[in-house]
């Protein structure tokens, strides 16, 4: 049997056919971003839909593509629904578009950039405002669903590192609709009252659907305008809102923004046993230091031989002493010297001497030395000394001059 | 330090910082005997003053609302965790 031959017209035609007859294809939603878009002079759209592994021919006529609000362009993500079909000239199948609309999710990230973009304009994240989290806060206001792991989570990590909490739960919807305003109003709240000195506000993981509430510019503002400061642990680490900007501190996950509202007891039990260690050594160590410096002084020669200074005083008076005793022992013996020079001098001079020497003195009666013939006359008694005794004599004649012949 | 506050008013916080105050004096060494003496009761004063905050926590964990009039209600939810 001979197998039918078909021309190309006739499968495209029949694949058409096909096609046709499924009432998926005929009308279906389909979901992706637009590239290659083009408005062709007639009015009708050409564009190819994609996501990250695929892509369809798409086609508007004019007719669908006038009712459209808004104007697609490349890179938008869009919900479109139409019917497939085969365009027969070119052998491709392609959606047919009758409505185009935004995908949700692409309009709430166009949504977020935009409210982020204006709130931090108006400074409403800016490092200034942000308030310190308190040491150790003697009550924690935490803003989460009453139900659901989260809570559990918060009261887990809580309790284990500071046992004696004090939490209060604010309990509200934490997505869908009317959230953002409890949530809001949950911050104002505890405001309100001065209920706490720190606010959590908390919510497990999420699509960006479900973690919309936080992105909303209520939650923001009340965030902002708190007096107690706000840790915001809202989704995964991965997963950043606007309430977090908000926030006085953000952290990654529920638990680790109550890891962050308290300390550790056990931590602070061990510092506060250091310090107070440190200070009670305080009068040990300042006696030690105080003795040490006395110790210090009484080291000192002056104390350690306070008689030095006298003994010293003593030797230096007796080398003094020893000194001017020399001196004066020279002296004297300088004048004994002296004064044998001069006996000598005066030895001889002695008259004995002369009369030693053969000489002879002569004496008047009265005992005086005559120097001279003037005081003697013819008969007077004369004695006349020599080296070894005396002579009494007569004078016989007395002549003027040297010789008696004169 | 001016106007000086009484350690009773002292956060646990200002109450370490005071106390790391007087300790960096301390063992810095230049204080005369008396004021060592004096801040060693200053010091002790602030530790048990530290103690006695933090014996000062109690456990609670209460669920708040507001009812129409504004009024704060507190239930304790202690349990139902």
């Amino acid at each position: 049997m001979m197998q039918q031959i078909l021309s190309v017209s006739d499968i495209n035609k029949y694949i058409k056919g096909l096609l046709s007859y499924d009432s998926i294809l005929s009308s279906v939603w389909v979901q992706g971003e637009i590239s290659n878009y083009k408005r062709h002079y007639s009015g009708h759209l050409y564009f190819t839909l994609k996501d990250a592994g695929s892509s369809l021919k798409c086609v508007m006529f004019k007719t669908s593509a006038d009712r459209l609000l808004f104007e697609p362009e490349n890179g938008m993500r869009v919900l479109i629904r139409g019917s497939i079909s085969v365009f027969e000239r070119d052998g491709v199948y392609q959606l047919y578009a009758e409505t185009i609309k935004e995908d949700g999710t692409g309009e709430m990230y166009a949504a977020f950039e935009r409210l982020k973009g204006k709130l931090e304009k108006e400074g409403l994240f800016d490092k200034e405002r942000k308030k310190s989290i308190p040491f150790m806060p003697r009550s924690i206001g935490v803003i989460t669903s009453e139900t659901g792991a989260v809570i559990r989570d918060i009261l887990n990590v809580l309790t284990r590192r500071f046992y004696n909490i004090n939490l209060k739960l604010y309990p509200c919807a934490v997505q869908g609709e009317g959230a953002s305003a409890k949530i809001a109003a949950g911050v104002e709240f505890f405001n309100r009252h001065r209920l706490c000195d720190v606010i959590i506000i908390a919510r497990g993981g999420g699509s960006i659907e479900d973690l919309w509430p936080f992105n909303e510019e209520i939650v923001a503002r009340a965030v902002a305008d708190s007096n107690i400061p706000v840790i915001s642990g809202v989704g995964h680490e991965t997963d950043f809102t606007i309430c977090d900007f908000a926030a006085d501190l953000r952290a990654p996950t529920p638990s680790a923004a109550a890891e962050l509202a308290v300390p550790e007891m056990s931590e602070i039990k061990r510092s506060l046993e250091r310090i107070s260690e440190r200070i009670r050594n305080i009068p040990k160590t300042n006696l030690e230091i105080k003795r040490t410096g006395l110790g210090r002084i009484l080291a000192s020669p002056f104390f350690k031989k306070p008689y030095s200074v006298i003994s010293d005083g003593r030797l230096t008076v007796e080398k003094y002493a020893e000194e001017l005793e020399e001196e004066i022992r020279e002296d004297i013996q300088r004048c004994k010297n002296d004064i044998s020079l001069s006996a000598a001098r005066l030895d001889g001079l002695s008259p004995l001497k002369i009369l030693a020497r053969g000489y002879g003195a002569v004496r008047s009666p009265s005992g005086d030395i005559v120097g001279s013939v003037e005081s003697i006359k013819k008969g007077d008694e004369i004695s006349v000394s020599l080296r070894d005794g005396n002579i009494e004599c007569t004078v016989n004649n007395v002549f003027r001059g040297d010789t008696k012949n004169d | 330090m001016t106007e000086k506050k009484s350690i009773e008013d002292y956060t646990y916080e200002e109450a370490i910082a005071e106390i790391e105050e007087i300790l960096a004096k301390m063992e810095s060494g230049n204080v005369p005997l008396d004021q060592s003496m004096k801040n060693f009761e200053e010091g002790m004063k602030l530790v048990a003053h530290c103690e006695k905050l933090l014996n000062s926590y109690e456990r609670r964990i209460s669920k708040v609302m507001e009812d129409r009039e504004g009024n704060i209600m507190e239930i304790d939810m202690e349990q139902q965790i």
